[in-house]
């Protein structure tokens, strides 16, 4: 892309549309995502693993794990797949990392574009349906075996309270009861925030049940890591509230994460899940 | 067959210029100030909708007189380079400067080459680490920039206000005196006599040194009413 023009180009002045991706495929189609030449057969990039998040009526929680594969190699392990979209969401990502990271600095971007333009923040289901339509737009790619899947959560401030949706490889887009996983680490995540979840959770309490469900995760998907006491590289923590986005630095994740791992030392399957008569309880 | 009548280019550039300075001083003022914390933005606004003041970036804002439709139609513009700029290189490399020139292009080609020439006058305002590194540019309709210090006043009563601030700003003001001197002053040579302008009457934004990422804020009524005492 150039930045020849010494005056703003016609594109510039257009007529306004407020979304920064449609002006994106006028001015500088070359720096979309998804107008790249396909490869002929698919790649193998590095892929990013587990996300899960929890909503109640304080907002929502996103925690994903620290590791990138390649096949059978840890391509990275302390990469970042849960970020601020804006100031009242979260976004996730699974899937191949490049073009994952790729499509959320897009959405970012998106979204603080039309909040300058407009002079007001989308509502979040706008957010939701602008992320399904970026996504669309990486079908092709996702076809050869490029294929990434987000989750977006976000406090809703018209509702008043955190809601989560996810998303599958063609724009689908979902909305999502409590919890939500995605990953190759998904399906043991969600089993464990399943017995885990409390629709009446605070904050603190979800944040908790997030790191749980990665630890399980970890446990049984190869391409999910656990916490790495050794490194100090520990889940990232978003929150989401009334008052706005806030990601956990390491040290508060780590006061978190030690008491964990430390009752992981005596219970490996983490806690029990109440029954209501004859069970165990924890 | 009939000859068109000669119009010199001096009279052309001359009758050019006048249109534009009559539109924009029709126009209430704006002043742009920098105070010890960031720059602070003040313009007689009473629309809540219609905005002199705008965001481009995290650490560059955009005031304008004149015209809506021209200014708004350039804000657009600038907000769009900048995510541009932001997206493909990094968000650092986005600067006031850059923006400036962009402006000052397009105003310039505008107004040599057709025949209206847009009834604005901009601030593009970015706000430094240290108050050294703060920079205002003010632009005119004809393209011209001018490297400004410390404040700038635009529209109507422009030149009454620029001399005032001149005797009365001073480097290090508060945000409080910076805001009540710009009310001040906007109310004294808004026109129609001395006013005393209220916070429904006005529009307010900063940009703060200090706080992280997206500096710009706007100041809302209530906040205003409790500043100005």
């Amino acid at each position: 892309m150039s930045f020849e023009h010494r005056a703003l180009q016609v594109a510039f002045t257009a007529p306004r549309s407020s979304s920064f991706a449609e002006f994106l495929a006028t001015a500088a189609p070359a720096a979309l995502p998804s107008t790249r030449m396909n490869p002929d057969q698919a790649l193998q990039a590095p892929h990013g693993t587990t996300i899960v998040a929890l909503r109640g009526d304080f907002g929502a929680v996103m925690a994903g794990d620290r590791r990138a594969t390649m096949g059978n190699v840890i391509a990275q392990r302390d990469i970042e797949k849960v970020f601020a979209a804006d100031d009242h969401s979260l976004i996730g990502i699974a899937g191949t990392a490049g073009i994952a990271v790729e499509l959320v600095r897009l959405f970012q971007v998106e979204l603080e574009h039309y909040e300058k333009i407009e002079g007001v923040s989308l509502s979040l289901d706008g957010k939701a349906n602008r992320l399904a339509s970026l996504l669309r737009g990486n079908l092709g790619l996702a076809m050869q075996g490029l294929s990434v899947v987000p989750l977006f959560a976000g406090y809703d401030v018209d509702r008043q309270r955190g809601r989560i949706f996810s998303y599958d490889v063609t724009g689908g887009r979902y909305e999502e009861h409590d919890f939500y996983a995605v990953g190759s680490g998904s399906f043991f995540a969600r089993g464990s925030l399943k017995k885990l979840y409390r629709p009446d959770a605070d904050a603190d309490h979800a944040i908790d049940t997030a790191l749980e469900a990665l630890y399980d995760a970890a446990d049984d998907d190869s391409a999910t890591a656990g916490p790495d006491m050794a490194r100090r590289i520990f889940p990232i923590v978003g929150i989401a509230t009334g008052e706005g986005v806030r990601m956990l630095d390491t040290d508060e994740v780590e006061a978190r994460v030690a008491p964990l791992v430390a009752r992981r030392m005596t219970r490996p399957n983490g806690p029990y899940a109440g029954m209501p008569e004859g069970g165990s309880g924890s | 067959m009939s000859m068109p009548f000669y119009v010199s280019p001096e009279q052309i550039i001359k009758d050019k210029a006048d249109y534009a300075r009559k539109g924009i001083a029709r126009g209430r003022s704006v002043i742009v100030e920098e105070y010890d914390q960031g720059i602070v933005f003040v313009a007689e606004n009473p629309s809540r909708a219609l905005h002199k003041i705008s965001e481009i970036y995290d650490r560059i804002a955009f005031a304008a007189v004149g015209k809506y439709n021209e200014f708004e139609n350039l804000r657009v513009a600038g907000v769009r380079l900048a995510d541009m700029r932001g997206y493909s290189y990094d968000r650092r490399d986005v600067s006031g400067r850059s923006l400036a020139n962009a402006y000052a292009q397009t105003l310039g080609t505008i107004f040599t080459e057709t025949p209206k020439p847009y009834e604005v006058e901009i601030v593009v305002a970015e706000v430094g680490q240290t108050s050294e590194d703060d920079q205002l540019y003010r632009l005119t309709f004809d393209g011209s920039v001018a490297d400004e210090h410390g404040y700038v006043a635009m529209g109507g009563s422009a030149e009454a206000i620029t001399l005032a601030l001149s005797t009365e700003w001073r480097e290090g003001m508060t945000l409080v005196e910076a805001l009540r001197l710009a009310v001040d002053l906007l109310g004294k040579h808004g026109g129609e006599g001395e006013r005393q302008l209220g916070p429904g009457e006005l529009e307010v934004a900063l940009l703060e040194r200090s706080r992280p990422r997206r500096t710009f804020s706007r100041i809302s009524r209530a906040r205003l009413a409790e500043l100005l005492g």
